[in-house]
C-alpha cells in the first residue's frame, strides 16, 4: 500500500528510526525540564545550554585530555550537574520567593551567556566528536541499514527514561520528591532539608541534559547552537505532555519523534512545524497537556 | 519558674510572647502557655482565634514570629522548621496534609526518623487497622475518617514526643471522633506529650488534662481539667457556643 504512494519501507523506517533518534532526545530533554519544574516551579531555559555544555564538556575531554567517550559520558553530565548546582545555589535559590518569571529571565540570560562564551571560544562551524570503536558500523536489517551508534542513543535514552521514572515513581527518595512536590513546607516540617533537595533536584535535571548531550556529540557536530535550536521543540514537548508528569514527558517525547518522522515521509513540508501544530490543539482542547493533571 | 498547673517536672515545651505575623498582618500577639511532659494540654477559641497560628509558629513555618518559644529547655525561635522537627516535635496540620501522589503506605513511611522510641509500623498498624487493609490506595482515595488517622499515625512513627495535633476531629463522624479520642488517651498512656487544638469542646474534655483559651491571638485563660464542670459557663462563654 506504501508503494501505492511512491514509498518504500526503506523509507518509511529510516524515517521511523530518525524519528525514534529525535525523540530520544526529546525525551531525556523534557524529562529533566518535567523533573526541574515539578518542584522548582521553574521554566528552566538553560536546559539546551546545558545539553550543548554536556557536547562540549565531552568534547573538551576528549580533545585536552584523551578522555573517551565512555569515561565522558559518566563525566560530563556530573560536571553539568555540578554546574547546575552552583547556579541553584549561587542564583536560582534566592529568587523562589519572587514570581516565576524571575525565575525564566534567569535561567535564559544564563543560556545565552553560556552559548556566548562557546561561540566566541569555538566559533560556529561545530567540532567532530568520533563514535566509539565498540559501536562503529552497523547492521543490515533487510529492510534498513542499522547503525550501531543510532541503536545504542535509543537504548540509553530508554534505560535512562526508566531508571529515573523508577527513582520518582517507585522509591522512597522518589516518595520525598513526590511529596515536595506538592508541599514543600510540610515535608519540611518533618524534618527533610527540602532546599537541599531542591539543589540537588536541579543538578539531576541538568545532568540529564548534559548526558543528552553527550549522546548526541557523535551524531551532531558539537556546536554552541545544537541546544538553542533543539529546546524550543523541547519545551513545545513539555507543553504537549503536561508540565511536570515525568511519564507524560518520556511517553510524549519518544512519541512526538515518532509523530515528526511519520511526517517526514507523508508530507515533509510539515514536518518542521508539525510538533508546534500539535502543542497548539492541546492547548485549546486540553491545555493542562496530554499527562498534566489540572490546576 | 512558673507555677502554671499541678507541677510535676520542668515544662517540656514552653511558649512566652509568641507574637506572629502573616505578612504585614499581626495575627499572634503573645501567646503564653505550658505543656510538661506527658500531658495532653488544648488550645480551645473560636474561629480565626489564633490556635492554628499558634501551631505553624511553633513549628517555625509562620511567615514571622517573635517571642520564646523553648523545647526541653532549647530556644526554637530562630530555627528552620525541618530542626525544629529533628528537635522532636512533630505536626498534624488542620487539613491533613495527606500527598495525592503517595500511596498510603509511602505517606505512612515520609516522614524520617528522627530519634528513638517511635512506635513500630506493628503497634501503629494495631492502633489504625485500616491503614494496614488500605495501605495500597492512593493517600487521597481514603476517607475523611481514614486520612485523618494516616496524617496521626504517621508522626508516631519518627521517634518525635511532642505532638502538635490541629482539630483532628474537624468534620468527622461520631463514631470515628470516638475512635480518635481511644487513639489519643493511648498515646498519653505511651507517654506522649500532645498539644491539641480543638472547637468540639465535649471531645477537648474528654481526653485533655488542661485547657487554654485562645481569644484574638492571645491565650486568655487555662483551666485545668478537674476545675471544668465548675467553670462550664465560662468557657461557653469564650467559645460561643
Ligand atoms: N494565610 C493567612 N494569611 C493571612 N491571614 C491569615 C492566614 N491564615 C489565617 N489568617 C488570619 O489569622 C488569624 C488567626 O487564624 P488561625 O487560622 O490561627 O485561627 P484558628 O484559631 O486556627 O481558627 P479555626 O478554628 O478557624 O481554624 C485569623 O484572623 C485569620 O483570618
Ligand atoms: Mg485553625
Amino acid at each position: 500500500m506504501f508503494e501505492l504512494l511512491g514509498i518504500t519501507p526503506q523509507v518509511l523506517m529510516g524515517q521511523l528510526l530518525l524519528g525514534l533518534i529525535n525523540g530520544s532526545f526529546y525525551a531525556v530533554l523534557s524529562l529533566g525540564l518535567a523533573v526541574i519544574f515539578g518542584l522548582l516551579n521553574i521554566i528552566n531555559f538553560t536546559h539546551g545550554a546545558q545539553y550543548m555544555l554536556g557536547a562540549f564538556v565531552a568534547w573538551m575531554l576528549g580533545a585536552y585530555l584523551g578522555v573517551g567517550y565512555w569515561w565522558a559520558l559518566l563525566a560530563a553530565p556530573i560536571v553539568v550537574g555540578a554546574s547546575g548546582l552552583v547556579l541553584e545555589r549561587l542564583a536560582l535559590s534566592k529568587l523562589y520567593h519572587l514570581d516565576h518569571l524571575y525565575g525564566l529571565l534567569l535561567t535564559f540570560g544564563v543560556a545565552l551567556i553560556l552559548q556566548g562564551i562557546f561561540r566566541d571560544a569555538y566559533g560556529i562551524s561545530g567540532q567532530p566528536y568520533q563514535i566509539p570503536d565498540l559501536l562503529a558500523g552497523g547492521h543490515n536489517l533487510g529492510f534498513m541499514f542499522l547503525p550501531n551508534y543510532r541503536a545504542w542513543v535509543v537504548v540509553a535514552s530508554v534505560i535512562v527514561c526508566f531508571a529515573t521514572w523508577f527513582a520518582i515513581e517507585k522509591t522512597r527518595l522518589g516518595a520525598y520528591l513526590r511529596a515536595a512536590t506538592e508541599n514543600p513546607t510540610l515535608v519540611g516540617a518533618f524534618g527533610i532539608n527540602v532546599p537541599r533537595m531542591i539543589m540537588l533536584t536541579y543538578a539531576f535535571g541538568v545532568g540529564l541534559a548534559g548526558f543528552a548531550g553527550v549522546l548526541a556529540a557523535p551524531i551532531y557536530s558539537v556546536n554552541p547552537n545544537m541546544g538553542a535550536d533543539l529546546i524550543i521543540v523541547v519545551f513545545a514537548v513539555v507543553v504537549i505532555g503536561g508540565m511536570g508528569s515525568i511519564l507524560g514527558a518520556i511517553v510524549t517525547g519518544y512519541g512526538l519523534g515518532l509523530v515528526e518522522g511519520l511526517t517526514r515521509v507523508f508530507y515533509p513540508e510539515a514536518s518542521s512545524v508539525v510538533i508546534f501544530v500539535i502543542m497548539a490543539i492541546v492547548l485549546m482542547l486540553k491545555p493542562e497537556g496530554l499527562f498534566g493533571r489540572s490546576a | 519558674m512558673s507555677e502554671a498547673g499541678a507541677g510535676k517536672g520542668a515544662p517540656l515545651l514552653k511558649v512566652e510572647n509568641l507574637q506572629g505575623w502573616y505578612g504585614e498582618s499581626h495575627v499572634l500577639h503573645g501567646i503564653d502557655f505550658e505543656v510538661r511532659e506527658g500531658e495532653v494540654v488544648t488550645l480551645l477559641g473560636r474561629n480565626g482565634a489564633g490556635k492554628t497560628s499558634t501551631l505553624l509558629a511553633i513549628m517555625g513555618i509562620l511567615g514571622k514570629r517573635t517571642g520564646s518559644i523553648t523545647h526541653a529547655g532549647r530556644e526554637l525561635i530562630d530555627l528552620p522548621p525541618r530542626r525544629i522537627a529533628r528537635e522532636g516535635i512533630a505536626f498534624c496540620p488542620e487539613e491533613r496534609g495527606i500527598f495525592a501522589s503517595l500511596s498510603v503506605e509511602e505517606n505512612l513511611m515520609l516522614p524520617p526518623r528522627i530519634a528513638e522510641g517511635g512506635l513500630s509500623v506493628e503497634r501503629i498498624h494495631d492502633l489504625f487497622p485500616n491503614l494496614k487493609e488500605r495501605r495500597r490506595s492512593q493517600g487521597t482515595k481514603l476517607s475523611g475518617g481514614e486520612q485523618q488517622m494516616l496524617a496521626i499515625a504517621r508522626i508516631l512513627r519518627t521517634g518525635a514526643r511532642l505532638l502538635l495535633l490541629d482539630e483532628p476531629t474537624e468534620g468527622l463522624a461520631p463514631v470515628i471522633v470516638q475512635q480518635i479520642g481511644r487513639t489519643i488517651r493511648a498515646l498519653k498512656e505511651e507517654g506522649f506529650t500532645i498539644v491539641l487544638v480543638e472547637q468540639n469542646f465535649r471531645f477537648a474534655a474528654s481526653v485533655a488534662d488542661r485547657h487554654h483559651v485562645v481569644d484574638q491571638g492571645r491565650v486568655v485563660d487555662m483551666i485545668p481539667a478537674e476545675a471544668l464542670e465548675d467553670n462550664k459557663d465560662r468557657i461557653q462563654a469564650y467559645l460561643g457556643v
